[in-house]
């Protein structure tokens, strides 16, 4: 036992012997929780998760012995945590339509049954080693739950409880370690959060992770396994575009992390997903989410700790061979919340008021990235996926600048395309992907040999457009050839068929890979016609203003995913109506020769 | 302790009193300062510790002298005590009555930092006020528990926007209205009579509580004068099932009132000598609006911000844009050409509209309509600059009409009279008038059937009649859905 020696906000010195750095310590008449963050001689700082409000200096403190750990086993999926893994919907019902301090409540349900299946191949006497999976329970409709063994733990199986209902604190398997101790297993385990979870190896990734968004899937592509990065100024769409991957990826498991944004935005997940059906399953993509709410009115500390949480969730159901989407809204409120802390304990800022660190933390985050075999064997993987906010929206500045150098995929949003609503406002300038190479293989095999070509083609149209755009902006539209105007045209095209994508829109929220293709290919045909029948001397406004481009802005809203022959019909009359101004202008031209 | 008084500050600075060798003082703490000719100051414990204690002095600590200083610890938290009785009077920003009239008496006292809501407690707010207002309603609309700021400038007319939204306010088919909570923070003399006068003349007055920091009142008070007043909404919203509309002005006094004090405390600076922690210290007030879920009453926040400079990327509108559902641009170059109210769109946008509009409440075709405006307007403007750089003459047909129809959009959609009550029929119509000044195949954001139903181009020259004659008549016949809802149906 130990006492306060001083509160400064979130920061808490207490007179303590013999605590380490990263223990939980308990302060105050209210318990409030937090962690040691540095030690001085027999005092040490502690960060505490909740307000100290109130808190006086003298009061206790006391060591709890272990670092910030969050419990795993079933029952997350479904589930809204706030940043330390409290659950949020116990604790209302608790304390009111307020957080109130100090509740120490269990992350998982200590009454819920759950049916559990012993793994049968496991004989009594066999060795079982960390990761090794001993049993499932269906945790949803969607998803089984693998029960593992602690990977910190192996040994001679002494015990293994038959099928049956058990609760998550009962046991359900004994087994012997080398040094002779007996350790229960239960349905779930503890882990520290700051601690990646071991694996066996890393492999590499090769599938694409599908969002359903072509401005991302087709032209800026995330793999499983890989780490991206949305940054933009406010109101640009950050959110938008993490919401629409965590509805549409073809991942089985999604992860929310709130960190540092807004209560109703977690609410309108909440709200929405039960209702909505995941198109792979088919099924409610309530059962495949859980959600991690630290909103920007909360404390500031538990932000911190909040990424951690989740991405040592998303870990776990990686280690039972699941892929694993983690999208945090925002990182930079995390580096924030970090910047805070270091601020309260005078260590010396190098940018913008960051802390030394920032860069080194950063990257140990998304290294936690990545395809693996488990444990036990299997593949399964955690893509990562966080927004940036710089201020003023200057990616010059320290988060942006060092997420930018991390991640392999980033997709820019700009603040030009959100004011004229061109949405998903990704710009095609900024935005990279390091995995198109990869992906292509993918898309080739799956989808159309001739994708990377058709991307490479799209892309190029558009930088020649922005350039010739900018030559405009010099002399006037006079100074360009019909060629160059047809261009412009064709770039003015291919933004609202393809890029352009409303997630509002019931239609064309979700693309599938071959929606994504078919859009991309009809734009670059009527493109290819269009430059072709310049040649006969048809003036560009009369092809800009044909029906058939109007058509072809609106078609991703009118056929759905599993209307691709629908929309494949577009073929036809995209030649249809070519050949006819062929026809025609051939004999224009042969009457006035 | 709470009865004893201490004389042991040994330093004053800025707002900042520390006091040494007081031992066991909570966090939070409220303090009551006496001076040496008696005069009482409140103050707040933001810093403690076995020897120092920091005393926030939201009064300041002029002329104060240390010698001859007492401080009493009250033991507890800033509180503000509760009643109905709280419309339609007139407090400062720890709570005090302004008007000359005894302070409220109640049981009910709440500590005025609020405790985080639960956002599982929360509930998704989705129904469209209507304000009267086009650029609002039609293009940005507003949701009865949304936060939505109006960024202005110096000397524009954000007030009489505010007011204006106030007076207007209204639930379609609903009679019961708002009850306003009104905080203002460093405004002038004038402003305060403005919107009291305003309150007053509408008759809205005995539904408004206030909550007044002027201009020459002390500055510090300004920290804690947003929470007071969210406080009283709080209680009017979800103890008394009231509708709250929650004008707070101007946030920019505030946040400089954060800066002095991070400043003086010696808080690392993160940009423009803001804290790092503005972000969140914000984040604290803004969020406070919303709706929860089975009570009645909500919170509707209409913050207003002066942009230093007129500058968006400002910490103080940049960080406040990261935080709240959207945001209201005023133009000092809209506002320099007479328009009223000058709002520019582009930068405009409301997040919460998306559930609040359309089909059931407002109408079918809004949300099309909105994002098109949007679109065309944008356009529209980039014509406009390429004529200011080739000259209008040199601007092909299609960006002479672009050229028309953002002067039209200014002029009709944008501006309005004070006292022009518009409904979202009346803006939605207005809409697709200026919509018909531009040829149907620029309106790729809405359908062919809101096109058959609203649209009306009639301007169309012999040539480009004779070319569609042909083309359209062969796509006519072919089946292609225009309402992608009907289409999802197919599927
Ligand atoms: N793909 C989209 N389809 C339709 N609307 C969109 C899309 N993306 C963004 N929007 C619109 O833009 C608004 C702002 O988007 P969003 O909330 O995602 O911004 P943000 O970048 O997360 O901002 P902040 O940093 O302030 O949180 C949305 O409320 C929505 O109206
Ligand atoms: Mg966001």
């Amino acid at each position: 036992m130990g006492n306060i020696v001083q509160i400064n906000g979130p920061i808490v010195t207490v007179r303590l012997q013999g605590v380490h750095n990263g223990e939980q310590v308990r302060v105050g008449r209210l318990g409030l929780v937090g962690e040691v963050i540095s030690l001085d001689g027999n005092q040490a700082q502690v960060q505490v998760y909740e307000s100290t409000e109130s808190l006086s200096p003298g009061e206790s403190a006391q060591a709890l012995g272990h670092p910030l750990s969050v419990e795993l086993g079933p029952g997350l999926l479904g589930q809204i945590f706030d940043g330390v893994q409290r659950p949020l919907k116990a604790i209302r019902l608790q304390s009111g339509d307020q957080i109130a301090r100090g509740l120490e409540l269990p992350a998982l349900d200590r009454e819920q049954v759950w049916q559990f299946e012993p793994a049968s191949a496991l004989d009594i006497g066999t060795h079982v080693g960390g990761g090794t999976i001993i049993g499932t329970v269906q945790e949803t409709e969607t998803v089984v739950h693998r029960i593992l063994v602690p990977p910190a733990q192996s040994g001679e199986l002494l015990e293994h409880a038959p099928a049956g209902d058990y609760t998550v604190d009962q046991v359900i398997a004994r087994i012997r370690n080398s040094i002779g101790h007996v350790h229960k297993l239960k349905l779930f385990h503890r882990w520290p959060v700051r601690r990646p979870r071991p694996y066996r190896a890393r492999d590499h990734a090769a599938v694409p992770l599908m969002t359903g968004q072509r401005i991302l899937d087709t032209f800026f592509p995330l793999l499983k396994g890989g780490t991206g990065a949305v940054p933009g100024p406010f109101g640009a769409g950050k959110t938008i575009v993490q919401q629409q991957i965590a509805r549409w990826a073809n991942a089985d498991i999604v992860l929310y992390v709130g960190c540092g944004e807004r209560g109703n935005e977690l609410v309108e997940v909440l709200e929405s997903f039960p209702k909505l059906t995941d198109p792979h399953s088919g099924r409610s993509l309530m059962e495949r989410t859980l959600l991690v709410a630290n909103t920007s009115n909360m404390p500031v500390v538990a932000r911190e700790a909040s990424i951690y949480v989740g991405v040592t969730i998303a870990e776990y159901y990686r280690d039972q061979g699941y892929d694993v989407v983690m999208v945090a809204d925002s990182t930079s409120r995390w580096a924030e919340a970090l910047r805070e802390v270091a601020g309260r304990l005078g260590q010396m800022p190098v940018e913008e008021g960051y802390p030394a660190y920032l860069a080194s933390r950063l990257s140990a985050f998304y290294e936690r990235a990545g395809s693996v075999q488990t444990l036990a064997g299997n593949r399964g993987s955690v893509s990562l996926i966080g927004a940036v906010s710089p201020p003023g929206g200057d990616f010059s500045e320290p988060v942006t600048s060092h997420t930018k150098e991390m991640v392999r995929t980033f997709w820019a949003l700009t603040k030009e395309l959100a004011d004229a609503r061109h949405y998903p406002a990704v710009g095609w300038n900024d935005s990279f992907s390091g995995y198109v190479e990869t992906a292509a293989k993918w898309w080739a095999e799956h989808v159309d040999p001739a994708w990377a070509q058709r991307r490479a083609e799209a892309l190029a149209l558009l930088a020649e457009a922005d350039e010739l755009a900018r030559i405009v902006n010099l002399v006037g539209p006079e100074a360009l050839s019909p060629a160059q105007r047809w261009v412009l045209e064709g770039a003015g095209l291919l933004k609202e068929a393809v890029l352009q994508q409303s997630a509002l829109d019931k239609v064309d929220s979700y693309a599938s890979p071959r929606k994504q293709f078919i859009l991309l290919d009809l734009a670059l045909k009527i493109y290819h016609e269009g430059k072709d029948i310049l040649e006969l001397e048809v003036p560009v406004d009369h092809i800009a203003q044909l029906p058939l481009l109007a058509k072809m802005r609106r078609i991703k809203s009118v056929y759905s995913s599993d209307q691709t022959e629908e929309l494949r019909k577009l073929d036809q009359e995209i030649h249809e109506t070519f050949d006819r101004i062929r026809i025609e202008y051939a004999g224009v031209k042969e009457q006035t020769a | 302790m709470k009865e004893k008084e201490y004389r042991m500050a040994t330093a004053a600075r800025g707002a900042l009193l520390f006091m040494q060798g007081i031992p066991g003082v909570p966090l939070g703490d409220r303090v009551v300062v006496r001076d040496h000719r008696g005069r009482k100051r409140n103050g707040q414990v933001i810093l403690t510790s076995d020897e120092t204690v920091l005393v926030q002095v939201f009064e300041g600590t002029d002329d104060l002298d240390l010698e001859r200083t007492w401080v009493r610890f009250l033991e507890e938290p800033f509180t503000l005590p509760l009643s109905p009785d709280m419309l339609g009077r007139v407090f400062n920003g720890v709570g005090q009555p302004k008007d000359g009239r005894p302070p409220i008496i109640s049981a009910l006292k709440r500590n005025v930092n609020g405790a985080p809501v639960n956002p599982s407690a929360r509930s998704y707010p989705r129904e469209f006020i209507q304000t009267g207002i086009s650029t609002i309603d039609g293009l940005n609309s507003l949701v009865r528990g949304q936060k939505l700021p109006i960024f202005s400038g110096s000397g524009l007319p954000h007030n009489r926007l505010a007011a204006q939204i106030v007076r207007q306010a209204k639930l379609l088919g609903e009679a019961a209205n708002f009850v306003v909570v009104f905080a203002a923070m460093g405004v002038s003399h004038t402003d305060a009579r403005f919107f009291e006068e305003d309150f007053e003349s509408s008759g809205v007055l005995g539904n408004v509580v206030m909550f007044i920091n002027l201009a020459d009142d002390p500055p510090m008070e300004r920290l804690i004068l947003p929470r007071t007043a969210l406080t009283a909404a709080e209680y009017l919203a979800f103890d008394l099932d009231r509708h709250v509309l929650a004008v707070v002005t101007d946030m920019t006094h505030y946040a400089e009132a954060l800066r002095e004090v991070a400043t003086a405390k010696g808080d690392v600076p993160a940009r423009k000598g803001y804290p790092g922690y503005l972000y969140s210290d914000l984040a604290e007030i803004y969020e406070r609006a919303g709706r929860i879920h089975d009570r009645h009453g909500s919170i509707t926040m209409v913050p207003v911000l002066s942009m230093p400079s007129d500058d968006i990327t400002h910490p103080i509108p940049d960080l406040t844009g990261y935080i709240t559902e959207g945001q209201i641009v005023l133009s000092r170059e809209l506002h320099n050409q007479g328009a009223y109210p000058p709002v520019t769109v582009p930068p405009s946008l409301s997040r919460l509209m998306k559930d609040g509009i359309g089909k059931d409440d407002t109408r079918e075709d809004h949300p099309r309509v909105a994002s098109q405006l949007y679109a065309s307007y944008a356009r529209a403007l980039e014509a406009r600059n390429l004529a200011s750089i080739i000259g209008a003459e040199e601007l092909s047909e299609r960006d002479r009409l672009y050229l028309a129809f953002a002067d039209a959009f200014e002029k009709r959609f944008v501006t309005q009279g004070e006292q022009e009550d518009r409904s979202i029929v009346e803006t939605l119509d207005l809409a697709w008038e200026l919509l018909s000044l531009l040829p149907p195949e620029t309106l790729g954001r809405v359908t062919e059937a809101d096109l058959k139903k609203y649209h009306n181009w009639e301007v169309v020259s012999a040539e480009r009649a004779n070319w569609y004659g042909r083309t359209s008549e062969d796509s006519a016949d072919e089946e292609h859905p225009a309402d992608p809802q009907a289409a999802g149906r197919v599927s």
